[in-house]
């Protein structure tokens, strides 16, 4: 978890489309854990083959683990309380 | 490009080496020829797929560094060492080879018109390569907003686009740039010599009363310590967007 390392949202915007069928970055997402407000794109993302693990980037609880395995990506909600799909 | 384009889902596009320019001893332009490409907005980037013999695939991301050009796509990458992707890219691809792409990506660390300015940039590195597609597109445009970039590299010589950006600042009266070359600098620099810190960014950017709209892209470290000092000389953290790159090559 070095501060150095992870990168943000922005980096799984295309895992985010293939998941919601459209752009998703800059939609806003609900930490279940704080209750946090914040665009997709500035959550933290640890890149931890094979997958990504992805952290409410104010209190550092984990929302999202997407998963390569031999049949596709698995994708597990954790803390994501909910996502705002905007017109 | 209408928004609408951010909808849908992203496939594979077959992209073919069109041109490539040595930026600096380790950094190259790759420009792409992609046939089905719907355009893109300053800001987006690409996700690259290598495929192996024996099927094993790794995909990275790039930014755009062009502005929007029918089927064109400027990619420049940094050959990090030891790097299971990026010194390919560098190193072996020629003009006519082809490699596997999707995108544009992303809907947040991007400029449109409809946000408006003044344009506070803000580059680390190769975080300079979506910050160039922005002032690019700026720079085409009848009205652009007025833009200010600060870059950060670790020497004049690893300073990527210096050629473009030394001429767009001495052209244009809405374009500046300062410079940090944080490693070593050229005889008779009078440039910043030093990694970003608070009296450096409060000297070189615009002032919180005019509401800069800022983007803070390079490693991961680099874009922390810009967000945190932008944040406490009073900007809006919702007027501050950043993307991180990873870790620095040093
Ligand atoms: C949204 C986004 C946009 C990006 N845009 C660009 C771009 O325009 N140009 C560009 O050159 N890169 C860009 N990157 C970084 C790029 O995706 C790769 O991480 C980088 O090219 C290294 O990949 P690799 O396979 O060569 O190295 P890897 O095999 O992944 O890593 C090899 C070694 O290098 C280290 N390393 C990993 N990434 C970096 C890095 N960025 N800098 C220094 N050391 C690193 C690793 O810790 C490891 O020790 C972007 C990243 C993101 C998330
Ligand atoms: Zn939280």
């Amino acid at each position: 978890m070095n501060s150095d390392t992870h990168l943000d949202g922005n980096s799984i915007g295309s895992l985010l489309q293939d998941l919601f069928g459209r752009e998703m970055t800059d939609q806003r997402a609900c930490c279940d854990a704080c209750g946090a407000i914040n665009p997709l794109a500035t959550a933290r993302v640890y890149v931890d083959a094979p997958g990504h693990v992805v952290r409410c980037a104010i209190c550092g609880t984990v929302v999202l683990v997407a998963v390569t395995v031999p049949t596709g990506v698995r994708i597990s909600f954790q803390a994501l309380r909910w996502v705002e799909l905007a017109p | 490009m209408e928004r609408t384009a951010l909808r849908g889902r992203l496939t594979w596009l077959e992209a073919e080496v069109v041109q490539l320019v040595q930026e600096t001893a380790r950094v190259k332009t790759i420009v792409f020829r992609v046939p089905g490409w719907t355009g893109h907005l300053p800001g987006q980037h690409v996700d690259i797929r290598l495929t192996a013999e024996d099927g094993y695939q790794a995909q990275r991301s790039y930014s755009i560094a062009n502005a929007n050009n029918n089927e064109h796509v400027a990619l420049t990458v940094e050959a990090v060492e030891n790097g299971e992707v990026s010194p390919y890219l560098v190193d072996e691809l020629v003009a006519g080879d082809r490699i596997e792409l999707r995108g544009p990506i992303g809907g947040y660390f991007v400029w449109e018109p409809s946000l408006g300015g003044p344009l506070q940039l803000i580059a680390g590195g190769s975080g300079l390569v979506p910050l160039m597609a922005m002032i690019r597109s700026q720079m085409s445009y009848a009205s652009p907003v007025r833009t200010n970039l600060v870059a950060s590299a670790r020497s004049w010589e690893e300073l990527i686009y210096r050629d473009e950006l030394e001429k767009l600042s001495r052209e244009r009266d809405d374009f500046d740039v300062v410079y940090t070359l944080t490693r070593s600098q050229p005889h008779g620099w009078n440039g910043y010599g030093r990694r970003i810190d608070k009296d450096l960014l409060a000297a070189s950017t615009f002032a919180v009363e005019e509401a800069p709209l800022i983007f803070v892209c390079g490693p991961t470290g680099f874009v922390e310590t810009a967000a945190a000092i932008m944040l406490e000389l009073g900007h809006q953290p919702g007027g501050i967007k950043t993307e991180r790159f990873g870790p620095s090559g040093g």
